[in-house]
């Protein structure tokens, strides 16, 4: 198989999770952050959205929670629980590693004896047994974004949106935790929207790459990727990946020029 | 018991545990000098105060400035004296805490009220800086007039003084949140109650802390100003000052002054503990100004 033929995108059997048609978004100052944004995401499909500072992206990602309201367009998440993985950690400093991947579940009135099970299964799967007890200001940047992860883990979402996730993190551990986030994924099966600046960090993750400008933000080009799931850090090295990387950057670059 | 330890400590897990030693070891020569150099100050102290009392004042004079001893002997080992201190310190410490409790009940549902609601808030804070900003011994009279000269308008006094720092500190604190922290908690559908009490108060903790110290100091100072103003009732330690001002007993004088001023220490001392207590394992308050 042509690692660069585009794949047809996945065919309507999954749920569809996210459905964006010709959204707009105008700040009172008269801003214009995203004109005319198309997108579907069903559970299965992990879509990032790459491109420069201020161009939107983050705003895109506002909307799909309905932190903030679309200006105009159709803008519905059909998910029934979405988890939200900010670009901090965002853990209550005062709550163990254990009470603070508890809390989502707390938050939506769930007995603490019934997330028991889920806040530890949780944690095993990002890695963290052995450090439940532990406050925040005792765990490493990676550490904070593990426990982050499996706070969003316990109400298992259909639609789980990334904003910049790994963005303050060393080189090493975003690698890392990119594959960790990929074994999730293909685990657990749910819908995600990734928002990076990393294009390598976009092509390596996903299974298709929305391409974003500014001024206003719109999506300039989407790239299918054909990479399986079976993806380990040497895929970076290959041509195949090189190439697609390649014209994800330029596609970039134009769309920013 | 001896032999276990010994044993114990050949060990590769027991090397884990000891390996802490060396820095509990540094840390002690740390507070050893923390102690040391404050004592030495206080001795160059004690030194001036001496000197003012047997170089500058004729001894004729001296009762303005009796020295230690004096103080320790004529005041402090005064069966009478000590009694009537002690008496006026209970006096003063229950004016002044149930004036800082009243303050805190107060001055914590002020600044909720004012951290639900921006209106709020615009319409509230100024009444909060305005209390901050009136000279309160100038609404002492005031008080007086109206309440009398007892308990209830000394308490008055107290809760006036002190409410200001927890308004702020608390209000402060609530709104401190990130917010990030409040999207994740909006995401998740919590309420404002929720948010109050699992949020906005947890994080709020370090600050009305901060604040709690500043206001029960202050609660000692309304509690003596009220006394040195209303002369009348159960004397506490401000009456007091003044009788022993009025009659030139200048050791009782100056004994009554240092318990005041322990007094004010130790609130500050315990205040700062509880709050080391409450908020110590996740915030590090070496990190705050003062």
């Amino acid at each position: 198989m042509s690692a660069l033929a585009p794949s047809l995108p996945p065919t309507g059997t999954a749920a569809r999770v996210l459905h964006f048609r010709d959204v707009a978004k105008a700040f009172p100052d008269g801003t214009v952050a995203l004109e005319g944004v198309d997108l579907d995401i069903r559970r299965g499909e992990f879509v990032t959205v790459v491109g420069p500072s201020g161009c939107g992206k983050s705003t895109l990602l506002r909307i799909a929670s309905g932190l903030s309201p679309a200006t105009s367009g159709t803008a519905e998440m059909d998910a029934q629980r979405i988890g939200y993985v900010f670009q901090d950690a965002t853990l209550l400093p005062w709550r163990s590693v254990l009470r603070n991947v508890q809390l989502l579940a707390e938050l939506h009135g769930i007995s603490k004896t019934q997330t028991n099970q889920a806040a530890r299964d949780a944690i095993e799967l990002v890695g963290l047994e052995g450090h439940e007890k532990k406050l925040p200001r005792a765990l490493s940047g990676g550490m904070k974004m593990r426990a982050s992860l499996a706070r969003s883990l316990t109400l298992d979402p259909d639609l789980f949106l990334f904003d910049e996730p790994f963005g303050a993190l060393d080189e090493i551990t975003r690698e890392r935790l990119n594959d960790e986030l990929i074994r999730l994924f293909h685990a657990k099966g749910f819908g995600a929207l990734f928002i990076t600046h990393s294009v390598s960090e976009a092509v390596y993750m996903s299974t298709r790459v929305l391409v974003m400008s500014g001024r206003p933000g719109h999506i300039v080009d989407t790239f299918d990727i054909p990479f399986g799931p079976d993806r380990t850090p040497e895929l970076r090295f290959t041509p195949e990946f090189a190439e697609l990387a390649g014209k994800v950057s330029s596609a970039l670059r134009s769309g920013h020029s | 018991m001896t032999t276990t330890v010994q044993s114990a400590g050949t060990t590769p897990g027991e090397m884990a545990t000891a390996a802490p030693a060396p820095a509990r070891r540094r840390k002690r020569r740390g507070t050893l000098v923390d102690v040391a150099a404050p004592l030495a100050i206080l001795a160059v102290l004690i030194g001036i105060w001496y000197a003012i009392t047997y170089l500058v004042l004729e001894p004729g004079k001296r009762f303005l400035m009796p020295p230690p001893q004096d103080v320790i002997t004529e005041a402090f080992l005064d069966g009478a004296a000590m009694e009537r201190i002690t008496a006026a310190l209970a006096q003063t410490i229950t004016v002044s805490f149930t004036g800082l409790a009243i303050a805190i009940v107060i001055g914590m549902a002020w600044a909720v009220v004012m951290s639900q609601a921006r209106s709020a808030e615009r319409s509230l804070f100024p009444y909060a800086v305005a209390l901050q900003c009136i000279p309160i011994l100038a609404l002492v009279p005031l008080i007086g007039f109206w309440f009398g000269y007892g308990f209830p308008a000394r308490t008055i006094v107290c809760v006036l003084i002190a409410l200001f720092p927890i308004v702020s500190n608390t209000l402060f604190g609530l709104q401190s949140v990130d917010r990030g922290m409040h999207e994740l908690f909006t995401l998740h559908g919590a309420g404002r109650l929720t948010r109050l009490f699992k949020l906005q108060f947890p994080a709020a903790m370090p600050a009305i802390f901060a604040g709690l110290r500043i206001s029960a100091g202050l609660s000692v100072v309304g509690a003596i100003v009220g006394d040195v103003f209303f002369k009348q009732g159960t004397p506490g330690l401000g009456i007091l000052l003044d009788n022993f001002r009025a009659r030139l007993q200048g050791p009782e004088l100056f004994a009554t002054i240092l318990v005041a001023a322990a007094l004010g220490i130790a609130v500050f001392l315990l205040f700062g503990w509880l709050g080391r207590l409450a908020v110590g394992r996740w915030y590090d308050q070496s990190r705050d100004p003062a």
